[in-house]
This record gives structure tokens, C-alpha cells and sequence, in this order.
């Protein structure tokens, strides 16, 4: 019993509420924003500090036994990425300082990043089904808000779509908990994967796991069901983009990650193979995305897609090693995206388009730009010591030693094309013969350029620094490997 | 009464298929709406009808209906309003800034290239 894990959920929730009524007074609404931001991150950090030296930690609300009550678990798994999400917030919500534009600020942008936050922070806690439910919810209606703000046209157009294929995969999400209650008569997370091992997966449980698959894939973004993300992300402003990119697919590659790890790991021959041939031709889908085009915005989008191929890919190999490297690169992912896109806008506001061939020659005037694009590039193709490099390794690694060999050859050969689709834009944009560029105050140029900086610094930090970051990733994935660690902890943590 | 339950759920689905299939996006407004219906059904049938008593701890009560499908409707209802409050008033105002209330009309022109 500790109330301390659900500080980072609740100070970005209240923030939140502060805020609406602060509407009209944008510089207090940047400084709570930033101020509360920067204490959950703090706070984040302490959960994890404590669940990596005391083991996991749960709270059952309402005093009740385990699994009768609703559960909040923080293990190594959750922690990590509550504490990625919450610092690569805070330096999103100061690259929108410059970025975002004073109607957005007055309306609502900030009170949407808090609850966004909120939504994706509980959904990496919870540790029940149902109520991640209720948090995916939260995310997405404020993902809604965020996705729309603005009301430009592109905007309202795409985000008809967005909203429609989000409500029909929760509407998925609602009826596959429901037959997984039918079937278990449970929706705790830990009750859940004791009695799918007590009735030993039989092929109705299986069929739950594909459904699953299908509702969180929608989210994750895998291969068949990634359509509406391109041009969804493509709608709203830099930030956004950026806060979309980092945090939404990934609660969806959490949630797979966390139900092919804990529900469904009797019938690994069938689910787990299946999501490897799913991770493969999400790769594909994604280096074909990012290869054919020309927009900026689009290829690190569809990079999104690559990298969720890849974690899942860690996911299915479904040992220790795999599952560690799918942590390490999904928290590598997540930072690096943001950078990335972060990164990219400041291109695209430098140059006032997104479009690669009327830029050029952008080393000139910002030659600390393109080295540090050049770096986070690096990083995410994955050349060593940079931070994409020991995720990717410890994920073959895991491909390997479960007799993978070709796909995960295949995952190697995929990072080249990654690098190439983002050295296309260096060369593009920083190479060459003079293009359009666009008046922007060197103010506003600073307020972007500091964030994304220490951001990309951040990122060296993360893939130089791997040491360090080992003892978190071995306790997340002896979580993922070893189901009973979690279940022992919830039930017996949560007796009152 | 699961088997009754069960072609009532179906056949909200196929109308609510139906109708998200369509142009217009009222009908598709109106289409989440019968899909999200189904949904809430599909619950109250997965947790078993039936039962006589109320779920409360009494003495000599045995057959008594499962709460939990209830609570976890009541949820999903509050938040499939909420939704569709949101998605109507976006309608709107696309239909007020784009002109029209067709998606195949709504659809520019590509992203780049």
C-alpha cells in the first residue's frame, strides 16, 4: 500500500483543472504548466527509485482486497515510461512557448496536454483492464481537443476521422473485456492471469488475445490498422504532433506489451508468432511510408510506424533479452520522436513548408541545427553509442535465441532504410543551393531551439549513459518474463 | 434469453455497420451512437441474465444478478455521451467551415506530392 505512485497521475489531473480557470492569463498558465510538470517528474522519479528498491508497489482504492478493488500498479515497466512521458512533456510544453500561437494558448491547449498525460500516465499504471479503458477514454478526449484545436480545415477533416476510428476501436475495447469477463469473471489485471493459467488458454482465450491485438493495434498503429495515423498527425500543429508521436501510439504498444506478457503466454506458438509476421510487415508498411515521401511531417510519421514494428518485434521474441530491448528501445522511441519531431519543426518554421524540395542550404545560417538533426538521426537509426543502438541490439539478440534468425536479419536491414528516409532530409534541407526560408525572431528561435537541444542531449545521454539505465530495464523486463513477480506483488501488496 | 440478447446485439451492430458506412456524417454520427448501444448490451449479455435478487448482502439471498457488467455500462454510457456531445458539435462546425456534410466531398486533395 502506497498512495505516493499515483502523485504523477494526480498533480498533471489538478493541474489541469487549475488552469481552466486561468484562461485568459497565458503567462500563468505557461508557469504552473511547466512548475507541476517539473514536480511530477520529480515524483516519477521517486516511484521509481522505490519500485526498483523495494520491488513493485500497488494501491487498491477503497481499502478493498486485491482483486475485488481497483488496482494501481507501479513496476519497473510502468514507472519507466510515466517518467519518459512526463519529462518529454515538459520540454514539449516549452517548445510550445514559441510554437503554438496565442488562440491555441487561450483555448484550452494547456489544460489538454495536462489531461492528456493524465490519461496516458493512468494507462500505464492501472492494473485493471477495464479501467485502462476508462483512461485510454481520457487520453483520447483530450487527444480530441488537441487534434481539432484550432479549427483550421485540414484540421477538421482529418480529425472526423481520427475521432471515428477511435471510437470504433473502443467500442472493440468495451466488447472484448466484456468477453474476457464472460469467460475469466474477473478485470483484475493479476486476478486475470492467474485463472487464464488456472484453465490452462484454452482456443476461446486465444481468440480474445487476436481481439486484443485488434484494439490496441488500432492505437499502436501495426501493420493492416495504421492507416488513419498519417494523415490524423499530420493535421494539427508541431507539438502536438510531437506529443501524439512520443506518448499515443505508445500507450497502445504498452498495452499489447503488457497483455502478450501477463494474459496471453500459453499459446505462444500461435499469438506470439503471429505478432512477429505483424511487427515484420509493420515495418515494411512503415519504410515504404517513409520512403515515399517528401514531406517531412510524413517520413518521421511514418518512422513512428517503423518503431512500433520493431518494439513489437521485441515483444514477440518473448525471452529476457527481447523483452529488455523492447523496453529500451521503446523509451529510446519516445524520446527520440519527440526530438525528432521537434526538430523538424523548427525546419518547417525556419522555411515556412514542410515540403523537402523547397528547402536547402540550412547549414549556412543554422549549422548547430543540422549537427544536432544529424545526431538525433543517428540515434534513431540506431549507430552506436547512440541511444537506438543497445535497444536494437538486445532485441536481435532476442531474435536469435528464439531460432528468428531471417526476421531478425530483416530488422538490421531496416534500420538502414530508417536511415536513409532521415538523412534525406539532412541532405535536403541543410545541403544544397539556398531554398525559401521565412523571417522568424530570434526570440521565438530560441524558445525552440533550447528544448529540442537538451532534448536531443537527453537522448546522447540515454544511448552513452546505457549503464546506468540497465538495472531499471533488467527489473521492467523481469516483470515481462516473469508473470508471477506481478501477480505475487498486486495480490499480496494490496491486502489492507 | 442470451440467444434473444445475443440477435439484438447483432442487429445493432449491422445497423450501426450500416450506417458508419454511409456518406453523411450524421448517419455516421448516428451510427457510433447504435454501435456503442451494442456494445453496452453485449456486456449486460456477457455477464450472465438472471439472478432475482438485487446485489445486495442479505440473509438467504443466493441467486442474486452480478453487479460488475452494470457498473462498468453505467461507465461506458457516461463516456460514449461524452463522445458523441463532442463529435456532434464537430460535425457542425466542419459542416459550417467546409460546406458540406458529404466525407467523400470532404476529402481534399493529398498531403504533398
Amino acid at each position: 500500500m502506497i498512495n505516493f505512485l499515483l502523485f504523477p497521475i494526480l498533480i498533471t489531473f489538478f493541474t489541469g483543472m487549475i488552469l481552466i480557470f486561468f484562461q485568459k492569463n497565458i503567462y500563468l498558465q505557461r508557469t504552473i504548466s511547466l512548475i507541476s510538470l517539473g514536480v511530477a517528474t520529480i515524483c516519477a522519479l521517486f516511484v521509481m527509485l522505490k519500485v526498483q528498491r523495494d520491488g513493485i508497489q500497488s494501491v487498491t482504492f477503497g481499502d478493498w482486497p486485491a482483486p475485488y478493488g481497483i488496482t494501481m500498479v507501479a513496476d519497473g515497466v510502468s514507472t519507466l515510461l510515466v517518467l519518459t512521458s512526463l519529462l518529454l512533456t515538459f520540454f514539449i510544453t516549452w517548445y510550445s512557448f514559441g510554437s503554438i500561437g496565442k488562440e491555441r494558448e487561450h483555448f484550452f491547449y494547456y489544460p489538454g496536454v495536462m489531461f492528456i498525460l493524465t490519461g496516458v500516465n493512468g494507462a500505464f499504471t492501472t492494473g485493471d483492464i477495464f479501467n485502462m479503458f476508462v483512461f485510454f477514454e481520457v487520453l483520447l478526449m483530450s487527444s480530441y481537443l488537441l487534434i481539432v484545436l484550432g479549427g483550421e480545415k485540414k484540421q477538421l477533416r482529418e480529425s472526423i476521422q481520427y475521432i471515428l476510428v477511435n471510437i470504433i476501436s473502443s467500442a472493440l475495447f468495451v466488447i472484448t473485456v466484456a468477453y474476457l469477463y464472460s469467460i475469466i469473471g474477473t478485470l483484475s489485471m493479476a486476478d486475470i492471469a492467474m485463472k487464464i493459467t488456472a484453465i490452462n488458454q484454452p482456443g476461446i482465450i486465444t481468440t480474445i488475445a487476436v481481439l486484443f491485438l485488434m484494439v490496441f493495434g488500432l492505437k499502436a498503429a501495426i501493420f493492416p490498422l495504421y492507416f488513419w495515423l498519417p494523415s490524423s498527425y499530420a493535421a494539427p500543429p508541431i507539438p502536438v504532433l510531437a506529443l501524439f508521436g512520443a506518448l499515443l501510439t505508445k500507450v497502445g504498444v504498452y498495452a499489447i506489451m503488457r497483455t502478450y506478457t501477463l494474459f496471453f503466454v500459453h499459446d505462444i506458438a500461435f499469438t506470439h508468432q503471429m505478432l512477429l509476421i505483424f511487427a515484420v510487415l509493420t515495418i515494411i508498411a512503415g519504410c515504404i511510408g517513409a520512403l515515399a515521401h517528401f514531406d517531412v511531417k510524413q517520413i518521421i510519421i511514418y518512422n513512428i510506424v517503423i518503431a512500433v514494428g520493431v518494439i513489437l518485434f521485441g515483444v514477440a521474441q518473448m525471452n529476457f533479452d527481447g523483452l529488455e530491448g523492447a523496453m529500451f528501445y521503446l523509451v529510446h522511441d519516445m524520446i527520440i520522436k519527440a526530438a525528432l519531431f521537434m526538430l523538424v519543426g523548427i525546419i518547417v518554421y525556419i522555411t515556412g513548408t514542410s515540403d523537402l524540395r523547397k528547402m536547402g542550404g540550412l547549414m549556412r545560417k543554422y549549422p548547430s541545427l543540422g549537427w544536432f538533426y544529424l545526431i538525433a538521426a543517428f540515434g534513431l537509426a540506431g549507430i552506436p553509442p547512440l541511444s537506438g543502438f543497445v535497444g536494437k541490439l538486445l532485441i536481435v539478440q532476442g531474435g536469435f535465441a528464439a531460432g528468428n534468425t531471417w526476421s531478425s536479419i530483416f530488422i538490421l536491414a531496416s534500420s538502414l532504410i530508417v536511415l536513409l528516409s532521415v538523412i534525406r532530409i539532412f541532405l535536403y534541407a541543410f545541403w544544397g543551393e539556398e531554398g525559401q526560408t521565412v523571417q522568424i525572431q530570434e526570440k521565438t528561435y530560441k524558445q525552440l531551439y533550447y528544448p529540442t537541444v537538451i532534448l536531443v542531449v537527453i537522448s546522447i545521454a540515454y544511448g552513452v549513459g546505457s549503464e546506468w539505465v540497465t538495472p531499471f530495464m533488467d527489473s521492467a523486463a523481469r516483470v515481462l518474463t516473469n508473470p508471477s513477480i506481478y501477480i505475487e506483488a498486486v495480490m499480496k501488496g494490496a491486502q489492507p | 434469453m442470451e440467444i434473444v440478447m445475443a440477435f439484438v446485439c447483432g442487429f445493432l451492430f449491422m445497423a450501426a455497420i450500416y450506417l458508419i458506412l454511409s456518406r453523411s456524417l450524421l448517419r455516421i454520427i448516428i451510427g457510433t451512437g447504435l454501435l456503442s448501444h451494442g456494445a453496452h448490451l453485449l456486456i449486460l449479455t456477457m455477464g450472465g441474465l438472471g439472478g432475482t435478487a438485487p446485489p445486495v448482502l442479505a440473509e438467504g439471498v443466493s441467486d442474486f444478478a452480478d453487479p460488475i457488467p452494470q457498473a462498468l455500462i453505467l461507465t461506458a454510457i457516461v463516456i460514449s455521451f461524452g463522445v458523441t456531445a463532442f463529435i456532434l458539435v464537430l460535425a457542425y462546425r466542419a459542416y459550417q467551415e467546409l460546406k458540406t456534410d458529404d466525407t467523400t466531398a470532404m476529402k481534399g486533395s493529398g498531403i504533398d506530392d
